[in-house]
Protein backbone atom coordinates (compact mmCIF):
# COMPACT_ATOMS: atom_id res chain seq x y z
CA UNK A 1 0.00 0.00 0.00
CA UNK A 2 1.38 3.38 -0.42
CA UNK A 3 2.10 5.75 2.26
CA UNK A 4 -0.16 9.22 2.91
CA UNK A 5 2.39 11.80 1.27
CA UNK A 6 -0.11 14.68 2.28
CA UNK A 7 2.32 16.07 5.37
CA UNK A 8 5.88 15.40 3.01
CA UNK A 9 4.07 17.32 0.25
CA UNK A 10 3.43 20.41 2.64
CA UNK A 11 7.31 20.51 4.18
CA UNK A 12 7.66 20.46 -0.05
CA UNK A 13 5.75 23.59 -0.48
CA UNK A 14 6.95 25.52 2.48
CA UNK A 15 10.41 24.99 1.40
CA UNK A 16 10.09 26.06 -1.93
CA UNK A 17 7.83 28.89 -1.11
CA UNK A 18 10.44 29.96 1.61
CA UNK A 19 13.90 28.68 1.14
CA UNK A 20 15.27 29.88 -2.81
CA UNK A 21 17.48 26.79 -4.37
CA UNK A 22 21.72 27.37 -3.28
CA UNK A 23 21.90 27.77 -7.31
CA UNK A 24 19.92 30.82 -7.47
CA UNK A 25 20.92 32.62 -4.50
CA UNK A 26 24.82 32.13 -5.42
CA UNK A 27 24.00 33.44 -9.09
CA UNK A 28 22.98 36.34 -7.73
CA UNK A 29 25.69 37.11 -4.48
CA UNK A 30 27.77 37.00 -7.64
CA UNK A 31 26.14 39.43 -9.48
CA UNK A 32 26.77 41.74 -7.02
CA UNK A 33 30.13 42.22 -8.52
CA UNK A 34 28.65 43.39 -11.99
CA UNK A 35 26.91 46.27 -10.68
CA UNK A 36 28.46 49.65 -9.35
CA UNK A 37 28.64 50.14 -6.01
CA UNK A 38 25.63 52.18 -4.57
CA UNK A 39 24.11 52.26 -8.07
CA UNK A 40 20.23 51.36 -7.61
CA UNK A 41 20.83 47.65 -9.62
CA UNK A 42 23.13 46.88 -6.91
CA UNK A 43 20.67 47.81 -4.10
CA UNK A 44 17.86 46.14 -5.44
CA UNK A 45 20.56 43.13 -5.51
CA UNK A 46 21.19 43.72 -1.66
CA UNK A 47 17.41 43.96 -1.04
CA UNK A 48 16.73 40.73 -2.95
CA UNK A 49 19.43 39.00 -0.79
CA UNK A 50 18.46 40.28 2.61
CA UNK A 51 14.38 39.06 1.76
CA UNK A 52 16.32 35.84 0.96
CA UNK A 53 17.95 35.10 4.10
CA UNK A 54 15.00 36.85 6.36
CA UNK A 55 12.29 34.26 4.63
CA UNK A 56 14.41 31.21 4.83
CA UNK A 57 15.11 32.19 8.56
CA UNK A 58 11.17 32.99 9.21
CA UNK A 59 10.13 30.57 7.41
CA UNK A 60 7.83 32.72 5.11
CA UNK A 61 7.23 33.42 1.54
CA UNK A 62 10.01 34.97 -0.66
CA UNK A 63 7.66 36.74 -2.79
CA UNK A 64 4.10 37.29 -1.68
CA UNK A 65 3.36 36.15 -5.21
CA UNK A 66 3.46 31.91 -4.72
CA UNK A 67 2.44 31.78 -8.41
CA UNK A 68 1.35 28.80 -10.33
CA UNK A 69 1.90 25.45 -8.48
CA UNK A 70 3.75 23.48 -10.78
CA UNK A 71 3.49 19.78 -10.17
CA UNK A 72 5.71 16.80 -11.83
CA UNK A 73 5.04 13.55 -10.12
CA UNK A 74 7.16 11.18 -11.64
CA UNK A 75 6.38 7.37 -9.77
CA UNK A 76 6.72 3.73 -9.80
CA UNK A 77 4.51 1.36 -11.54
CA UNK A 78 2.04 0.62 -9.24
CA UNK A 79 1.20 4.00 -7.52
CA UNK A 80 -2.34 5.61 -7.69
CA UNK A 81 -1.97 9.06 -9.31
CA UNK A 82 -5.66 9.56 -7.91
CA UNK A 83 -4.34 9.56 -4.41
CA UNK A 84 -1.08 11.03 -5.22
CA UNK A 85 -3.55 14.13 -6.57
CA UNK A 86 -5.96 14.12 -3.43
CA UNK A 87 -2.60 14.42 -1.54
CA UNK A 88 -1.44 17.30 -3.41
CA UNK A 89 -4.39 19.23 -3.21
CA UNK A 90 -4.92 19.05 0.50
CA UNK A 91 -1.63 19.84 0.86
CA UNK A 92 -1.61 23.11 -0.61
CA UNK A 93 -4.76 23.76 1.00
CA UNK A 94 -2.92 23.68 4.41
CA UNK A 95 0.17 25.69 3.05
CA UNK A 96 -2.45 28.43 2.35
CA UNK A 97 -3.80 28.17 5.56
CA UNK A 98 -0.88 28.40 6.93
CA UNK A 99 0.12 31.43 5.15
CA UNK A 100 2.77 29.73 3.00
CA UNK A 101 1.14 31.03 0.16
CA UNK A 102 -1.22 33.09 -0.96
CA UNK A 103 -4.53 31.38 -2.18
CA UNK A 104 -3.70 32.35 -5.63
CA UNK A 105 -6.87 30.56 -7.77
CA UNK A 106 -9.32 32.74 -9.24
CA UNK A 107 -12.08 32.14 -10.95
CA UNK A 108 -11.76 33.55 -14.20
CA UNK A 109 -15.34 33.65 -15.17
CA UNK A 110 -16.74 35.16 -11.67
CA UNK A 111 -13.82 36.65 -10.50
CA UNK A 112 -13.83 34.76 -7.27
CA UNK A 113 -10.82 33.70 -5.03
CA UNK A 114 -11.35 30.02 -4.22
CA UNK A 115 -9.19 31.51 -0.89
CA UNK A 116 -7.16 27.78 -1.05
CA UNK A 117 -5.63 27.77 -3.97
CA UNK A 118 -7.89 24.84 -5.38
CA UNK A 119 -9.61 25.44 -8.50
CA UNK A 120 -10.98 22.92 -10.85
CA UNK A 121 -9.11 20.08 -12.25
CA UNK A 122 -6.56 22.36 -13.48
CA UNK A 123 -5.21 24.52 -10.25
CA UNK A 124 -2.83 23.62 -9.04
CA UNK A 125 -1.13 22.08 -12.37
CA UNK A 126 -0.10 18.63 -11.82
CA UNK A 127 1.74 16.22 -14.24
CA UNK A 128 2.64 12.26 -13.59
CA UNK A 129 4.64 10.46 -15.53
CA UNK A 130 5.91 7.03 -14.82
CA UNK A 131 9.21 5.73 -14.12
CA UNK A 132 11.05 2.82 -13.96
CA UNK A 133 12.24 1.54 -10.49
CA UNK A 134 11.18 1.60 -6.69
CA UNK A 135 12.05 5.85 -6.41
CA UNK A 136 9.35 8.46 -6.48
CA UNK A 137 10.24 12.26 -7.22
CA UNK A 138 7.93 15.32 -7.21
CA UNK A 139 8.90 18.40 -8.43
CA UNK A 140 7.45 21.99 -7.58
CA UNK A 141 7.97 25.04 -9.38
CA UNK A 142 6.36 28.12 -8.25
CA UNK A 143 6.07 30.59 -10.72
CA UNK A 144 4.93 34.06 -10.37
CA UNK A 145 2.30 35.99 -12.52
CA UNK A 146 4.58 39.33 -13.20
CA UNK A 147 6.79 36.50 -14.53
CA UNK A 148 4.35 34.65 -16.37
CA UNK A 149 2.44 37.61 -17.98
CA UNK A 150 6.04 39.10 -20.10
CA UNK A 151 6.51 35.24 -21.61
CA UNK A 152 6.15 35.39 -24.91
CA UNK A 153 5.48 32.71 -28.10
CA UNK A 154 6.60 33.60 -31.66
CA UNK A 155 5.70 31.64 -34.56
CA UNK A 156 8.54 32.28 -36.93
CA UNK A 157 9.29 33.65 -39.93
CA UNK A 158 8.34 37.34 -37.94
CA UNK A 159 8.97 39.75 -40.55
CA UNK A 160 9.08 42.52 -37.73
CA UNK A 161 12.09 40.93 -36.24
CA UNK A 162 13.73 39.30 -39.54
CA UNK A 163 13.89 36.53 -37.70
CA UNK A 164 13.75 33.04 -40.42
CA UNK A 165 13.14 29.28 -38.78
CA UNK A 166 16.94 28.60 -37.73
CA UNK A 167 19.04 29.48 -34.89
CA UNK A 168 19.88 32.80 -35.78
CA UNK A 169 16.07 33.65 -35.99
CA UNK A 170 15.47 32.14 -32.63
CA UNK A 171 18.47 34.23 -31.20
CA UNK A 172 16.62 37.59 -32.43
CA UNK A 173 13.29 36.86 -30.86
CA UNK A 174 14.31 35.45 -27.50
CA UNK A 175 16.32 38.75 -27.02
CA UNK A 176 13.50 40.89 -28.37
CA UNK A 177 11.43 38.92 -25.60
CA UNK A 178 14.05 40.03 -23.18
CA UNK A 179 13.41 43.88 -24.34
CA UNK A 180 9.89 43.92 -24.43
CA UNK A 181 9.92 42.15 -20.98
CA UNK A 182 12.43 45.39 -19.10
CA UNK A 183 11.85 44.96 -15.31
CA UNK A 184 8.60 43.27 -15.57
CA UNK A 185 9.05 39.93 -14.75
CA UNK A 186 11.92 41.22 -11.67
CA UNK A 187 14.94 40.95 -13.84
CA UNK A 188 17.52 39.50 -13.08
CA UNK A 189 15.56 36.79 -14.58
CA UNK A 190 16.33 33.09 -15.96
CA UNK A 191 15.14 31.85 -19.19
CA UNK A 192 13.34 28.77 -20.54
CA UNK A 193 13.13 28.63 -24.26
CA UNK A 194 11.43 26.03 -26.46
CA UNK A 195 12.08 25.49 -29.83
CA UNK A 196 9.31 23.63 -31.55
CA UNK A 197 6.32 21.97 -30.44
CA UNK A 198 2.49 22.80 -30.86
CA UNK A 199 1.30 25.99 -29.12
CA UNK A 200 0.49 24.05 -25.70
CA UNK A 201 3.47 21.60 -25.89
CA UNK A 202 6.22 24.53 -26.83
CA UNK A 203 4.87 26.53 -23.85
CA UNK A 204 4.83 23.46 -21.21
CA UNK A 205 8.29 22.59 -22.44
CA UNK A 206 9.80 26.35 -22.11
CA UNK A 207 9.07 25.49 -18.14
CA UNK A 208 10.28 22.24 -17.79
CA UNK A 209 13.79 22.83 -19.18
CA UNK A 210 13.77 25.68 -15.71
CA UNK A 211 13.57 22.58 -13.06
CA UNK A 212 17.63 21.76 -13.90
CA UNK A 213 20.24 23.53 -12.13
CA UNK A 214 21.80 26.55 -13.14
CA UNK A 215 24.75 26.57 -15.59
CA UNK A 216 23.64 22.79 -16.45
CA UNK A 217 24.13 23.49 -20.22
CA UNK A 218 21.82 21.24 -23.51
CA UNK A 219 24.07 18.49 -24.51
CA UNK A 220 23.74 20.00 -28.10
CA UNK A 221 27.04 22.02 -28.71
CA UNK A 222 24.88 24.58 -31.15
CA UNK A 223 22.06 25.03 -28.41
CA UNK A 224 24.79 24.57 -25.68
CA UNK A 225 26.34 27.80 -27.25
CA UNK A 226 23.09 29.50 -28.32
CA UNK A 227 22.58 29.78 -24.94
CA UNK A 228 25.60 30.95 -23.39
CA UNK A 229 25.55 33.88 -26.24
CA UNK A 230 21.92 34.95 -25.35
CA UNK A 231 22.61 34.98 -21.29
CA UNK A 232 25.54 37.85 -22.71
CA UNK A 233 23.86 39.49 -25.22
CA UNK A 234 20.58 39.88 -23.04
CA UNK A 235 23.21 41.52 -20.58
CA UNK A 236 23.95 44.32 -23.18
CA UNK A 237 20.57 45.64 -23.50
CA UNK A 238 20.97 47.30 -19.85
CA UNK A 239 17.91 46.65 -18.12
CA UNK A 240 19.47 45.37 -15.28
CA UNK A 241 17.53 44.52 -12.18
CA UNK A 242 14.52 45.60 -11.76
CA UNK A 243 14.77 47.61 -14.66
CA UNK A 244 16.99 49.72 -13.02
CA UNK A 245 19.94 49.93 -15.09
CA UNK A 246 23.18 47.80 -15.22
CA UNK A 247 24.42 44.35 -16.50
CA UNK A 248 23.11 41.83 -14.72
CA UNK A 249 19.26 41.59 -16.58
CA UNK A 250 19.75 37.57 -17.61
CA UNK A 251 21.54 35.47 -14.97
CA UNK A 252 21.07 31.79 -17.18
CA UNK A 253 19.17 30.47 -20.64
CA UNK A 254 17.83 26.91 -21.06
CA UNK A 255 16.69 25.78 -24.16
CA UNK A 256 14.91 22.97 -25.33
CA UNK A 257 14.91 21.32 -28.69
CA UNK A 258 11.05 19.62 -29.43
CA UNK A 259 9.34 18.64 -33.04
CA UNK A 260 7.38 20.60 -34.98
CA UNK A 261 4.58 20.19 -37.62
CA UNK A 262 5.97 21.16 -41.04
CA UNK A 263 3.98 24.30 -41.25
CA UNK A 264 4.84 25.17 -37.61
CA UNK A 265 7.42 26.46 -36.08
CA UNK A 266 7.02 28.35 -32.51
CA UNK A 267 9.64 29.47 -30.10
CA UNK A 268 8.46 29.93 -26.77
CA UNK A 269 10.12 31.99 -23.64
CA UNK A 270 9.15 31.32 -20.15
CA UNK A 271 10.65 34.37 -18.25
CA UNK A 272 11.72 33.56 -14.51
CA UNK A 273 11.81 36.04 -12.15
CA UNK A 274 14.93 36.11 -9.79
CA UNK A 275 12.35 34.49 -7.16
CA UNK A 276 13.15 31.12 -9.06
CA UNK A 277 11.38 29.08 -6.70
CA UNK A 278 11.90 24.95 -7.65
CA UNK A 279 12.53 22.84 -5.25
CA UNK A 280 11.95 18.43 -5.49
CA UNK A 281 11.35 15.36 -3.03
CA UNK A 282 12.49 11.96 -3.54
CA UNK A 283 10.83 9.01 -1.93
CA UNK A 284 12.30 5.87 -1.67
CA UNK A 285 10.97 3.35 0.77
CA UNK A 286 10.14 4.83 3.90
CA UNK A 287 12.99 7.80 3.30
CA UNK A 288 11.88 11.35 2.27
CA UNK A 289 14.44 13.45 1.22
CA UNK A 290 14.52 16.86 -0.58
CA UNK A 291 17.12 19.26 -2.40
CA UNK B 1 18.48 58.92 2.58
CA UNK B 2 14.81 61.55 2.45
CA UNK B 3 11.97 60.11 4.91
CA UNK B 4 8.61 61.45 3.85
CA UNK B 5 5.49 61.17 6.25
CA UNK B 6 2.42 60.52 4.94
CA UNK B 7 -0.11 62.24 4.29
CA UNK B 8 2.23 64.29 1.61
CA UNK B 9 1.69 67.75 0.41
CA UNK B 10 2.42 68.84 -3.06
CA UNK B 11 5.48 70.80 -2.47
CA UNK B 12 7.67 68.06 -1.30
CA UNK B 13 5.90 66.24 -4.53
CA UNK B 14 7.38 68.73 -6.79
CA UNK B 15 10.74 67.76 -4.96
CA UNK B 16 11.34 64.68 -5.58
CA UNK B 17 13.37 63.59 -8.75
CA UNK B 18 13.93 60.54 -10.42
CA UNK B 19 16.51 58.10 -8.99
CA UNK B 20 15.85 59.17 -5.57
CA UNK B 21 15.70 56.85 -2.83
CA UNK B 22 13.23 57.38 0.10
CA UNK B 23 12.01 55.75 3.13
CA UNK B 24 8.43 56.30 3.27
CA UNK B 25 6.16 56.27 6.95
CA UNK B 26 2.75 56.53 7.09
CA UNK B 27 -0.86 55.12 6.33
CA UNK B 28 -1.56 53.92 3.10
CA UNK B 29 -3.78 51.28 0.81
CA UNK B 30 -2.87 48.39 -1.28
CA UNK B 31 -4.84 48.66 -3.98
CA UNK B 32 -4.80 46.40 -7.67
CA UNK B 33 -6.47 45.41 -10.68
CA UNK B 34 -10.15 44.23 -9.10
CA UNK B 35 -9.84 47.44 -7.21
CA UNK B 36 -8.73 49.97 -9.81
CA UNK B 37 -11.40 48.57 -11.93
CA UNK B 38 -13.77 49.15 -9.42
CA UNK B 39 -13.20 52.26 -8.49
CA UNK B 40 -13.23 53.68 -12.14
CA UNK B 41 -16.26 51.70 -13.52
CA UNK B 42 -18.57 52.65 -10.15
CA UNK B 43 -16.81 55.88 -9.26
CA UNK B 44 -15.26 57.70 -11.77
CA UNK B 45 -16.69 56.47 -14.91
CA UNK B 46 -19.76 55.10 -13.62
CA UNK B 47 -20.63 52.85 -16.40
CA UNK B 48 -21.75 50.43 -13.15
CA UNK B 49 -24.43 51.48 -10.55
CA UNK B 50 -22.93 51.07 -6.70
CA UNK B 51 -23.74 48.21 -4.77
CA UNK B 52 -23.78 47.01 -1.31
CA UNK B 53 -21.71 48.74 0.96
CA UNK B 54 -19.91 50.68 -2.42
CA UNK B 55 -21.06 54.06 -1.28
CA UNK B 56 -19.82 53.92 2.04
CA UNK B 57 -16.84 52.91 1.43
CA UNK B 58 -16.19 55.18 -1.29
CA UNK B 59 -16.71 58.28 1.11
CA UNK B 60 -14.30 56.67 3.27
CA UNK B 61 -12.15 56.17 0.51
CA UNK B 62 -12.27 60.06 -0.43
CA UNK B 63 -10.65 60.47 3.06
CA UNK B 64 -7.74 57.89 3.20
CA UNK B 65 -6.86 58.66 -0.21
CA UNK B 66 -6.54 61.93 -0.01
CA UNK B 67 -2.57 63.57 -0.24
CA UNK B 68 -1.95 58.90 0.45
CA UNK B 69 -0.88 56.82 -1.81
CA UNK B 70 -1.37 53.19 -2.99
CA UNK B 71 0.15 50.27 -3.19
CA UNK B 72 -0.02 47.75 -5.88
CA UNK B 73 0.33 44.94 -3.64
CA UNK B 74 -1.51 41.16 -3.23
CA UNK B 75 -0.23 40.55 0.19
CA UNK B 76 0.02 36.99 1.68
CA UNK B 77 -2.32 38.33 5.13
CA UNK B 78 -2.19 35.43 8.39
CA UNK B 79 -4.85 36.05 11.08
CA UNK B 80 -8.05 35.73 8.33
CA UNK B 81 -10.07 33.60 10.80
CA UNK B 82 -9.44 35.75 14.09
CA UNK B 83 -9.50 39.04 11.67
CA UNK B 84 -5.89 39.75 13.69
CA UNK B 85 -4.49 40.45 10.21
CA UNK B 86 -0.72 40.96 9.84
CA UNK B 87 1.25 40.97 6.26
CA UNK B 88 3.48 38.06 6.26
CA UNK B 89 5.02 39.06 2.68
CA UNK B 90 3.94 41.95 0.94
CA UNK B 91 6.26 42.86 -2.34
CA UNK B 92 4.82 45.00 -5.35
CA UNK B 93 2.73 43.34 -8.00
CA UNK B 94 3.53 44.95 -11.84
CA UNK B 95 2.09 48.23 -11.90
CA UNK B 96 1.58 48.56 -16.20
CA UNK B 97 -1.49 46.77 -15.98
CA UNK B 98 -3.19 50.26 -14.15
CA UNK B 99 -1.94 51.77 -16.84
CA UNK B 100 -5.75 52.34 -18.46
CA UNK B 101 -7.02 53.69 -14.69
CA UNK B 102 -3.91 55.07 -12.51
CA UNK B 103 -4.17 58.74 -14.09
CA UNK B 104 -7.58 58.75 -13.36
CA UNK B 105 -7.70 57.54 -10.17
CA UNK B 106 -4.91 59.85 -8.99
CA UNK B 107 -6.65 62.81 -9.67
CA UNK B 108 -10.08 61.86 -8.81
CA UNK B 109 -8.80 60.90 -5.22
CA UNK B 110 -6.27 63.63 -5.12
CA UNK B 111 -3.43 60.67 -4.66
CA UNK B 112 0.64 61.27 -4.23
CA UNK B 113 1.10 58.68 -6.03
CA UNK B 114 1.43 54.82 -6.39
CA UNK B 115 4.28 52.36 -5.12
CA UNK B 116 4.32 49.56 -7.58
CA UNK B 117 7.24 48.06 -9.62
CA UNK B 118 8.36 47.63 -13.24
CA UNK B 119 6.90 51.56 -13.98
CA UNK B 120 3.88 52.47 -15.69
CA UNK B 121 3.15 54.83 -19.25
CA UNK B 122 2.77 57.98 -20.58
CA UNK B 123 -1.00 58.21 -19.31
CA UNK B 124 0.64 57.86 -16.05
CA UNK B 125 3.47 59.94 -16.36
CA UNK B 126 1.34 62.70 -17.56
CA UNK B 127 -1.08 62.29 -14.65
CA UNK B 128 2.36 62.36 -12.35
CA UNK B 129 3.09 65.99 -13.64
CA UNK B 130 -0.91 67.27 -13.53
CA UNK B 131 -1.67 65.88 -10.18
CA UNK B 132 1.11 65.91 -9.08
CA UNK B 133 2.18 62.98 -7.91
CA UNK B 134 4.95 60.25 -8.25
CA UNK B 135 5.34 56.92 -9.00
CA UNK B 136 7.88 55.10 -6.68
CA UNK B 137 9.50 51.41 -7.21
CA UNK B 138 9.97 49.01 -4.47
CA UNK B 139 11.82 45.91 -4.87
CA UNK B 140 9.49 43.26 -6.73
CA UNK B 141 9.79 40.05 -5.01
CA UNK B 142 11.42 41.39 -1.67
CA UNK B 143 8.12 40.54 0.16
CA UNK B 144 9.08 39.63 3.22
CA UNK B 145 11.75 42.14 3.71
CA UNK B 146 8.77 44.58 2.72
CA UNK B 147 6.36 43.47 5.07
CA UNK B 148 8.45 43.97 8.15
CA UNK B 149 8.08 47.50 6.93
CA UNK B 150 4.09 47.18 8.04
CA UNK B 151 3.59 47.81 11.40
CA UNK B 152 -0.28 47.61 11.31
CA UNK B 153 -2.86 46.82 9.23
CA UNK B 154 -5.63 48.99 10.10
CA UNK B 155 -8.37 47.61 8.40
CA UNK B 156 -9.47 45.95 4.89
CA UNK B 157 -12.53 47.11 2.58
CA UNK B 158 -13.65 44.81 -0.26
CA UNK B 159 -12.27 41.73 0.95
CA UNK B 160 -14.89 39.78 -1.38
CA UNK B 161 -12.56 40.83 -3.80
CA UNK B 162 -10.28 38.22 -2.08
CA UNK B 163 -7.26 38.47 -0.03
CA UNK B 164 -4.52 40.28 -2.91
CA UNK B 165 -7.20 42.26 -4.19
CA UNK B 166 -8.73 43.59 -1.42
CA UNK B 167 -7.94 46.99 -0.70
CA UNK B 168 -5.85 47.09 2.64
CA UNK B 169 -5.12 50.26 5.11
CA UNK B 170 -1.75 49.99 6.31
CA UNK B 171 0.53 51.61 8.61
CA UNK B 172 4.21 51.58 7.66
CA UNK B 173 7.14 52.93 8.95
CA UNK B 174 10.54 53.75 6.54
CA UNK B 175 9.14 51.51 3.56
CA UNK B 176 12.34 51.53 1.44
CA UNK B 177 11.57 52.96 -2.43
CA UNK B 178 13.09 54.80 -5.22
CA UNK B 179 11.29 57.38 -7.18
CA UNK B 180 11.37 56.22 -10.71
CA UNK B 181 8.58 58.49 -12.49
CA UNK B 182 8.24 62.25 -11.20
CA UNK B 183 5.77 65.16 -11.48
CA UNK B 184 8.38 66.72 -14.04
CA UNK B 185 7.83 64.20 -16.59
CA UNK B 186 10.74 62.17 -16.30
CA UNK B 187 10.49 58.51 -16.28
CA UNK B 188 13.50 56.18 -15.49
CA UNK B 189 11.62 52.92 -17.72
CA UNK B 190 11.23 55.56 -20.58
CA UNK B 191 14.77 56.45 -20.58
CA UNK B 192 15.75 52.47 -20.27
CA UNK B 193 13.43 51.15 -22.25
CA UNK B 194 14.40 53.42 -25.53
CA UNK B 195 18.43 52.86 -24.80
CA UNK B 196 17.69 48.88 -24.60
CA UNK B 197 15.94 49.51 -28.39
CA UNK B 198 18.94 50.71 -29.40
CA UNK B 199 21.07 47.89 -28.32
CA UNK B 200 18.74 45.32 -29.52
CA UNK B 201 18.80 46.94 -33.25
CA UNK B 202 22.53 46.97 -33.08
CA UNK B 203 22.24 42.65 -31.82
CA UNK B 204 19.27 41.79 -34.57
CA UNK B 205 21.16 43.77 -37.13
CA UNK B 206 24.72 41.41 -36.24
CA UNK B 207 24.80 38.14 -38.40
CA UNK B 208 24.54 35.02 -36.71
Amino acid sequence: MQPDLTEKILELIRRTATNLPADVEQRLRASLENEAPGSAARGALETVLKNVELARAESTPICQDTGTPIFYVHYPEGWSTRKLKEQIRAALAEATQRSYMRPNAVDAVYDKNSGNNLGGEDFPSVHFDEVEGETLTIELMLKGGGCENVGAQYSLPDSRLGAGRDLAGVRKVVLDAVQRAQGQGCAPGILGVAIGGDRGSSYYGSKEVLFDKLGTRNADPQLAALEERLTSEANTLGIGPMGFGGNTTVIDTKIKGMHRLPASFFVSVSYMCWAYRRRKMTVSGETVTYD
Amino acid sequence: MKEINLPINDETIRSLQVGEPVLLTGVMLTGRDAAHKWMIDTFIRKTRAPQGDDLQTYEELKKLLNGALIYHCGPVVSGLDTKAYKFVAAGPTTSIREEPYQAEVMKHFNLKGVIGKGGMGPKTLQGCQETPAVYFHAIGGAASYIAQSVKKVLGVYKLEFGVPEALWVIDVKDFPVVVTMDSHGNSQHKAINENSQTVLNDLLAQPY
